[in-house]
């Protein structure tokens, strides 16, 4: 069984190749964190995925269906910064996207509805360790907090995959553990699937439960935009082969860190 | 110096004290110089006295004038704060909705944003003759100036304003299910407010230098009116105190959208600092 299928994705830009043939299929509830050199395409991966822009060639199915053009809320996305509401309260962020699917003209729940949705907001701000500042702006929290909101956000939509751009690459390494137990704990409970970009080759084989590798295979001295990167390590975390038999991968692996 | 310390560490112990300076100099210079003047020619018009500017101002204030039995100071300024109110009142409605379309909407983006540009290159006050021959001599016409002179500016700084925000909070918005119209309301709007705040205020000299031109041109009554008339008679005792009066206001206008704006968006400010 399938939930994702990537086949044969090109992404160009001009002349410039960034991603070339790439293919894999994801299993449902799957973990996979991505890995690879600085500039090789991660970010513009998951963009593709997140439907933020659409491949020059190829085609992207989640069950087997093509994705849609734009972003939808069966995608939930958390980025390195930026990607929670300043103007708006902690419980006011959550509350949002239940406010969208509830009023579509004014995009505010009143009266019994809101009630309803703030009790499901503060379940989810339960969960992710943040009911305590339920009232507070987003300045007024720490960047592993506003991560977590950015989290809790996206959660309230129930997406059936979660993609993460460098999530805790901003965080120190103290909050980043508890941020991975978060992440952990929510995919276990959650059902759904995880697409982790990170520069950090430890927490992709901690959390993983699959690692994908991305890098250049061809490069032209002359050109190095001619060629595109591709997968070139796909590792199964959760199979007893576990960071066996990958000779070569230390060397890729250098350039991320 | 000794242990010098550099100059751009130190710093006065009363800035107020030092920001009073330079006006009490200007101020003992006038008084200087009228006196000078007066006890020359008694009858000099250049530099009126103080106790003569205050005269000729309460007169205008509190009697009722000869000719047209109204009290002409409040007369001038309900009507230049009328006109600046309407100017600029629309202009802040429609920069906010064209800042929004424009801003937010590739399509229309491509449309209007050359328009935009070229309109804010037309030097607002050379097409002040074209608003008295369109909408005659009336108050139109010096609302049209104003709205005319403010408008471009204000619709290309909340454009871009809009087009700042970051994408990431774009992307997020789709993915929590926000249609184009929910995000204008919930997402842009509430963030562009505090900007439209900042392009009143910077809008607010030019508004003024608009106002007082057509007054100038045409009117009869208001702040600019009023000075350009009494320039005949070199009437600096009426010229003096309506230029202070306008200088107050003006900054009584800013000072209130400066104190609003802290008021309502401080978290704009902190989240710039942090
Ligand atoms: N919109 C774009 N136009 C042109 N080049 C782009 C665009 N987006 C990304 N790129 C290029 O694609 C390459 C991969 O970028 P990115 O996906 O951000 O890398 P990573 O996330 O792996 O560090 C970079 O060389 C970047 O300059
Ligand atoms: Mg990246």
């Amino acid at each position: 069984m399938t939930q994702i299928s990537v086949r044969n994705v090109w992404q160009e830009y001009g002349d410039k190749v960034v991603l070339e043939r790439v293919s894999f299929e994801l299993a449902p509830h799957t973990f996979c964190t991505v890995a690879g050199p600085s500039g090789c395409g991660k970010s513009t991966f998951l963009r593709l995925l997140l439907s933020q822009e659409t491949p020059t060639r190829g085609e992207i199915r989640i069950d087997g269906e093509p994705i849609a053009p734009e972003p939808m809320p069966d995608r939930g996305v958390v980025f390195q910064r930026y990607s929670v509401f300043p103007h708006l309260t902690v419980l006011g962020n959550v509350v949002l996207g239940l406010e969208f699917e509830g009023a579509p003209f004014t995009g505010r729940l009143f009266g019994a509805a809101r009630r309803r949705a703030e009790e499901e907001a503060s379940e989810v701000l339960e969960k992710v360790g943040l009911f305590a500042e339920r009232h507070s702006r987003p300045h007024e929290l720490s960047g592993g907090m506003r991560q977590r909101l950015s989290i809790a956000q996206t959660l309230i939509k129930r997406p059936r995959l979660l993609l993460l751009d460098e999530p805790f690459g901003a965080l120190d390494p103290g909050t980043r553990g508890a941020m991975h137990e978060l992440v952990t704990k929510l995919f276990e409970e959650g059902g759904m699937s995880v697409f982790m970009v990170t520069h950090d080759l430890q927490e992709a084989f901690k959390l993983g439960t699959r690692l994908l590798v991305f890098d250049k295979v061809r490069v032209d001295e002359q050109a190095p935009e001619r060629y595109g990167a591709n997968i070139t390590y796909d590792i199964p975390l959760d199979s007893p082969l576990r960071r066996h038999g990958y000779v070569g991968i230390e060397d890729t692996l250098q350039k991320t860190a | 110096m000794p242990h010098g310390v550099r100059w751009i560490n130190r710093k006065p112990r009363s800035a107020a004290l030092l920001a009073a300076i330079p006006l009490a100099l200007l101020l003992v210079a006038y008084l200087a110089g009228s006196s000078v003047r007066l006890a020359e020619n008694p009858n000099d018009k250049l530099m009126p006295a103080p106790s003569t500017i205050a005269e000729t101002w309460s007169r205008m204030a509190f009697e009722p004038d000869t000719r047209t039995g109204t009290r002409l100071f409040w007369e001038d300024t309900a009507a230049s704060l009328r006109r600046m109110g309407l100017g600029l009142g629309i202009a802040t409605t429609v920069a906010l909705g064209a800042g929004l379309f424009v801003g937010m909407l590739p399509y229309a983006r491509a449309t209007f944003s050359t328009l935009v540009a070229v309109l804010s290159m037309i030097p607002a006050l050379s097409i002040l003759p074209i608003l008295f021959i369109v909408f005659g001599v009336g108050e139109l016409a010096k609302v049209v100036l104003i709205v005319i002179g403010v408008l471009p500016f204000m619709v290309r700084d909340l454009t871009q304003r809009v087009v700042e925000l970051p994408l990431e909070q774009w992307v997020k918005a789709q993915t929590l299910g926000a249609s184009s119209w929910q995000l204008a309301v919930r997402v842009v709007l509430p963030q562009i407010l505090p900007r439209l705040i900042d392009a009143l205020r910077l809008s607010l000299g030019p508004a003024w230098l608009f106002l007082i031109s057509a007054e100038a041109i045409s009117a009869t009554s208001g702040l600019g009116y009023r000075i350009f008339l009494v320039r005949r008679y070199l009437a600096m005792d009426v010229i003096l105190p309506y230029v202070l009066w306008i200088t107050l206001l003006a900054f009584a206008f800013d000072l209130a959208l400066r104190l609003l704006r802290r008021r309502r968006y401080g978290w704009l400010d902190a989240e710039a600092a942090g």
